[in-house]
């Protein structure tokens, strides 16, 4: 995958607890944890992927592994209505200027909230095993469903 | 700015009062508590500071103890000189989250009042509730009378903010001995005690976003060890701070403290260990004792934590017998004080006897007298080169005499 929105050099670039072993007269006091490698003005307004994320942060490592099922995602259907963002637990759902763009799969868990709440015929995104690949998944994307008169 | 308030050179005052004028005094940011007896009027009193305009800082009513000391561990993060004050079931419902303050190194004040723990339900000064937080990473302070409790609220804040500690501190007064009993104080002046405590210096404050911090992170087997082990030896070596601010205070008042108080120690003979209010009585009884020709002393930590090793084992390395006085039900074990004072003394060369005395439970009447009978046992077992009594013992409760443990193995 290419490195951008979606993937960046420092999102999931790392398995959690393969920290840098340093002994207890190194760590930081009070276990204070720094998610930033510098000092930052307005990062709210700073795009994440343009952040200087610490390997503290949440951000660099990933969870990928403790997932069993992962949502596909068909832009083909999308009508770009957010629900999926607004629900993610995770915020795993990336979407820049109301515009979906896909799943962040370093920190997607799997949990199916956002399949649940899509509200488009077909489903713009389905739970998949986490073995199948994206493009079987695609073709095998469902018809769309008459209403029962 | 917060009004001047003018102190005579000597005010009647209670522990609470003097509690919460040196609180008033210190300049807090946030007050965040839920009253409880016997430090009610610790709250009380500051909530009238804050109605009149006497303080600048927030006064925070929570649902609970924890909720008052989790309020606070968040405005200390934040980056606010931040105290509160509890008592008994009070305190066991902030436990929890006195291993969070200390874990995160934050250096809020807890006056604690204390009071013994239900059940029986029991509004009365003992020491359950100071004992249950000795393995909380805070340092630990104790006032026998009002004008420490005063004096030591002061320094707890210069104790925990100084940059080589940032931990929090307890101060701990006895209820109603202490707390409720009026003496003559000497206060400082307002700006005299502010300048004294000094402006706080914030740490990796939340509130500063330039520079984002995370309190509170989770540690499993892989960083939690090396991180406790980090705590404790900053626990330690907040001993030298403590000396240090102490030696300050002396240099202001002229009123001098010691992590470990000696009382008639030169020559002593024998001697009692004790905390609270009751370490008065048994300097009074040991005064007494010494017009009998016995060579009484008394030893009090005045820092219950970091325990002071060294200068227990220092004051009490002469003495043949000493008895431990323990204001805390032990529950099933010898008390918790003979425990480390017996383990100090066990590294000197000439071990002198060592006894455990159960006293004063609920807030008991403590009697010269008892004093004097604990220490005249003492001087019996120094006289028969053994302890001629049980190891424990119940001193003040009634029925037949309780005791556990001999020393005799034949």
């Amino acid at each position: 995958m290419s490195k951008g929105v979606l993937a960046t050099e420092k999102r999931g670039m790392r398995e959690l607890g393969a920290e840098k072993a340093v002994g207890w007269d190194v760590v930081t006091q009070g276990t204070l944890l720094y998610p930033f490698e510098s000092e930052l003005k307005d990062v709210a307004h700073i795009r994440p992927e343009e952040r200087p994320y610490s390997d503290f942060n949440s951000y660099t490592a990933t969870v990928a592994s403790w997932r069993v099922v992962k949502p596909v995602y068909n832009r083909d259907v999308c009508i770009d209505c957010q629900n999926c963002w607004v629900w993610c637990p995770d915020t795993s759902i990336i979407s820049r200027d109301k515009q979906m763009l896909g799943i962040d799969y370093d920190h997607c868990k799997g949990c199916g909230v956002c399949a649940e709440v899509c509200p488009t015929n077909p489903k713009s995104l389905i739970m998949f095993a986490e073995a199948e690949e994206i493009e079987d998944a695609l073709a095998k994307w469902p018809e769309k469903k008459k209403k029962a008169k | 700015m917060a009004e001047k308030v003018e102190l005579n050179e000597i005010e009647v005052w209670d522990g609470n009062y003097a509690v919460s004028q040196a609180l008033r005094q210190a300049q807090i940011d946030v007050v965040a508590a839920y009253p409880i007896t016997p430090s009610t009027p610790i709250v009380e009193n500051y909530g009238s500071y804050v109605a009149n305009g006497l303080v600048d800082g927030e006064f925070v009513m929570v649902e609970s103890e924890h909720a008052a000391m989790s309020a606070c561990v968040g405005a200390a993060a934040a980056g606010g000189r931040v105290a509160t004050a509890t008592s008994s079931q009070g305190f066991m419902l902030m436990i929890e989250v006195l291993y969070q303050a200390s874990g995160m190194r934050v250096p809020l004040v807890l006056t604690v009042v204390n009071r013994a723990v239900a059940s029986p339900l029991n509004v009365q000064g003992d020491h359950g509730d100071m004992y249950a937080g000795r393995d909380s990473g805070w340092v630990q302070i104790d006032a026998f009378n009002a004008q420490e409790a005063y004096d030591l609220t002061l320094c707890a804040f210069k104790i925990g903010e100084d940059m080589r500690v940032r931990l929090p501190v307890m101060v701990h007064q006895d209820g109603f001995l202490t707390s409720h009993t009026a003496q003559n104080v000497r206060p400082l002046q307002d700006e005299e005690a502010y300048k004294f405590v000094g402006d706080y210096k914030p740490y990796e404050e939340m509130l500063d976003f330039t520079k984002a911090v995370t309190y509170g992170a989770q540690t499993e087997e892989n960083w939690h060890f090396e991180h406790k082990a980090k705590q404790h030896k900053a626990l330690f070596d907040s001993a030298k701070v403590i000396d240090e601010v102490f030696a300050e205070f002396k240099k202001l008042t002229g009123r001098e403290y010691k992590r470990v108080e000696s009382y008639m120690m030169e020559d002593a003979e024998v001697a009692i260990v004790a905390l609270g209010s009751s370490v008065e009585t048994v300097r009074y009884a040991a005064e007494q004792l010494r017009e009998e020709g016995i060579k009484a002393g008394v030893v009090a930590p005045r820092c219950f934590r970091p325990f002071p090793f060294d200068e227990i084992k220092e004051a009490l390395a002469n003495v043949k017998s000493v008895a431990v006085l323990d204001r805390s039900a032990p529950m099933g074990a010898m008390g918790a004080l003979f425990n480390e004072v017996s383990s100090a003394l066990y590294t000197l060369e000439n071990r002198p006897f060592v006894t455990n005395y159960i006293y004063g439970l609920g807030g008991r009447d403590f009697s010269i007298e008892q004093a004097k009978t604990i220490l005249k046992e003492q001087k019996a077992n120094a006289d028969a080169d053994d302890i001629t009594t049980n190891i424990q013992q119940f001193i003040g409760v009634r029925g037949p005499k309780l005791g556990f443990f001999e020393t005799k193995r034949s």
